[in-house]
């Protein structure tokens, strides 16, 4: 009997430890916590708010400390705050979007780009109170990304450009000169070909992933989105698309490269004498092939009547709207993105390359000046562009899959644009509810 | 035997009388059934009443548009797409698993005494991640770089040069990829439970039947073993069916990730495309419906199969 007793003791203890394992998270901080309550306390706080912010997981070293850095600073300066960093490895979207479903969201977030079934889910608090007086100061194209029905829901953090780096050795050796249409492109692509070093890497799906799509379209004179409408089924884009699966089939691509495209890896190997890149890896790269012989270009245009194009990506601060400390979170985006330039500058320049969103701290960033960084922001005014606030992620894989189909299927550009043309409508109908 | 445990269950639900173990059913299987409630039936239940709501950017919606969640999944070619994927899928990795363990089956059962070894060796990769094994099988096994370790072999072999082997779409080398990291997962497991199988058989049979003339090998197996597994042998057959059409991790892993996901409309099982509806798109009722619709397909499937080869009959 008594064995019995001491079993049933041993379940309860079994549970409880189960009980408090899945409360982990919490428990583990605790001690951290309890350190800054203590000494925020002296300041006789009302209520002790905590701030969770989520970044998605930055590839270049030592952002991770930063990110800690710059929150441990502000929750030492400002009383009765604490900011909790929360680094999401993996399907960053995908954990953001799960956790936006409910009460325990975070509170501060990053976002690519604001669009507007987040602000029709009521998910994104409107923040154009921070932007009073110093609304020219940010790039306008950053801020194109954030502005919906005009108000702003999100603040720029860095502006991510992309390209594509070339190799300006192999392309002397090989007499091709830098390509600016899509038939110079596939004729320097073949050029460079040498079999052991391919012409080209665009990326392990041949080039099919979303922000390559995007320079494609613009390439093609092409846009997205007008007003109500879909508009990216165009004559030009189509041949855009034909021109594409034409690159392809010349097999002077590099694939099946250990690293993805957004790691410069592939081309400081030498393994392709292009890249599509970003500016992100630029120290990298200057630094492994001397900046001598790095050369940027931009995604070449469909033929001499349109505009060659450069994708201004980056990312946004946005807060939650379903937050309970909204306005401690605006105080603290506004201290980061805002006002404290030191961390726009370190942020923005100390780890990879990204041009800061305020004019005036661009203005500081002297490693923007020179080399091949100053050639990349010398395209951006002409050749810069983003997707609309309207185009949602739901669109974006439509329009991908498209893509896929063709390049990597062998499908009928013509009859995969039509079809992704008339889904994608669908989705914009049921988005601005008509 | 009768455990402690089964005659609490059969007393509380079979009994009007006793109460004496009630408290110590409850410690057992309270928290598990609890568990169950949360975490598997209310979600179950929600995401159905989810699937005949419209259901953008939130799992507590108000606008009730009965059937057009289904109607749209039936008209998107993805959806489409994905079903002719799982089911070519199926049909073949199927078949190839069920011989693979069934033959390694009885290779290491051959070996006697010494079977224990190998029994552990083909067994081990089961407990390894399917993650783990498909960024193995993508990043090193079949990398497109010459320094791949297939490449390697083949140039080794015949001075053949690098394939990429994800990224061929003719002829289709990925499902080589995607096909060798499933039997190289399951293979091992199957493996076990056909030897299970094999020990279920009396040794007599084959005694008797070596006295009646049958020679060992093909024809003892013909006649004797293979139809004395028939209930293991359908169920093994079961579990892969379900398995492949519940197929995720390898093909997110290998097609969908990293900065190149445009691979996987090569392949792209059901549950990646509601994955990608889901938490991409944010489309959580077109996700709800689309499980629905698969949990459908895989019980009909395991029904007529069932029917077919006369699930739990015996041999007499």
């Amino acid at each position: 009997m008594k064995s019995k007793k001491l079993s049933i003791l041993f379940m309860f203890v079994i549970i409880a430890t189960l009980l408090v394992a899945c409360g982990g998270g919490n428990i583990a901080d605790a001690p951290a916590d309890a350190a800054e309550v203590e000494e925020a306390s002296a300041d006789t706080c009302e209520e002790e708010i905590v701030l969770t912010h989520w970044y998605h997981q930055y590839g270049e070293e030592g952002t991770f400390d930063a990110a800690q850095r710059y929150a441990a600073e502000y929750s030492e300066m400002t009383p009765c705050v604490t900011v909790e960093v929360n680094w999401v490895p993996g399907d960053y979207f995908a954990s953001l979007n799960s956790a936006l479903l409910t009460d325990e969201g975070p509170d501060v977030f990053e976002l690519q780009t604001v669009t507007l079934d987040r602000v029709a889910a009521n998910q994104l608090e409107p923040m154009d109170d921070l932007f009073e007086g110093i609304l020219e100061d940010f790039n306008a194209t950053a801020m194109k990304r954030v502005t919906i029905k005009d108000n702003i829901y999100g603040v720029p953090m860095i502006i991510d450009p992309q390209f594509i780096y070339y190799n300006k050795t192999m392309l002397a050796d090989a007499g091709v000169e830098v390509p600016t249409t899509m038939d110079e492109l596939i004729a320097a692509s073949k050029a460079l070909d040498t079999g052991r070093v391919k012409g080209i890497y665009l990326s392990n799906d041949l080039g099919a992933y979303n922000y390559l799509l995007y320079m494609a379209t613009w390439g093609a004179n092409t846009d997205f989105i007008d007003g109500d409408q879909i508009v990216f089924n165009t004559p030009e884009n189509v041949r855009m698309w034909e021109k594409k699966a034409e690159l392809v089939e010349t097999g002077s691509m590099l694939l099946g490269a250990t690293t993805e495209w957004w790691d410069p890896g592939a081309f400081i190997d030498g393994l392709a004498a292009m890249q599509s890149c970003g500016l992100w890896a630029m120290p990298g790269v200057v630094e492994g092939m001397g900046a001598e012989n790095v050369g940027v270009m931009p995604w070449p245009a469909l033929d001499e009547s349109a505009t060659p194009s450069v994708w201004i990506g980056g990312w946004n601060q946005s807060v939650n709207a379903n937050s309970p400390n909204t306005e401690a979170a605006k105080a603290y985006v506004k201290w980061l993105w805002i006002d404290n330039a030191e961390v726009q500058i370190d942020w923005n320049l100390g780890y990879g390359f990204h041009v800061p969103p305020r004019s005036t701290t661009a203005a500081q960033a002297e490693a923007l000046k020179a080399g091949p960084a100053a050639e990349v922001l010398a395209m951006l005014p002409d050749y810069g562009n983003t997707t609309p606030v309207t185009w949602t992620g739901a669109m974006d894989t439509i329009y991908q899959d498209a893509h896929a189909e063709v390049l990597l299927n062998g499908a009928d550009p013509a009859e995969q644009l039509q079809l992704a043309a008339e889904a994608a409508q669908k989705e914009l109908d049921v988005l601005l509810g008509n | 035997m009768k455990s402690k445990l089964t005659q609490a269950f059969n007393q509380r639900f079979f009994s009007s009388k006793s109460k004496k173990d009630g408290f110590e059913f409850w410690v057992f299987v309270g928290p598990l059934v609890l568990g169950l409630f949360i975490f598997v039936y209310i979600p179950i239940i929600w995401g159905f009443f989810l699937s005949f709501f419209e259901a953008r950017n939130t799992v507590t919606p108000t606008k009730f548009v009965g059937l057009t969640n289904y109607i749209d999944l039936f008209g998107d070619t993805r959806f489409i797409n994905s079903l002719e994927t799982v089911i070519i899928f199926a049909v073949i990795i199927v078949p190839i698993t069920f011989a693979l363990s069934l033959g390694l089956a009885l290779l290491v059962e051959s070996l006697g005494a010494n079977s224990g070894v190998f029994r552990t060796i083909f067994f081990i990769p089961t407990a390894c991640s399917y993650v783990v094994a498909s960024l193995i099988w993508k990043t090193s096994l079949f990398n497109g770089l010459p320094s791949g370790f297939a490449n390697n072999i083949l140039w080794v072999i015949n001075e053949i040069n690098p394939i990429a082997w994800i990224h061929t779409t003719d002829p289709p080398y990925y499902w080589l990829v995607l096909g060798t990291v499933r039997l190289w997962l399951q293979s091992g497991f199957y493996m076990i439970i056909f030897l299970a199988g094999l020990q279920e058989i009396p040794r007599t049979i084959y005694e008797a039947s070596m006295v009646d003339g049958a020679k060992p090998g093909w024809q003892t197996f013909r006649h004797i073993t293979f139809p004395m597994m028939r209930n293991t042998s359908i169920s093994v057959l079961l579990l892969l069916f379900i398995e492949a059409f519940q197929a995720f991790d390898e093909f997110r892993n290998i097609l969908a990730t990293g900065g190149s996901s445009g691979t996987q409309i090569l392949a792209r099982p059901p549950l990646v495309y509601l994955y990608n509806v889901a938490f991409q798109d944010q489309n959580y009722a077109r996700g709800a419906a689309g499980a629905f619709v698969i949990a459908a397909l895989i019980m009909v499937v395991t029904v007529v199969q069932g029917r077919l080869f006369g699930f739990g009959k015996t041999e007499h």
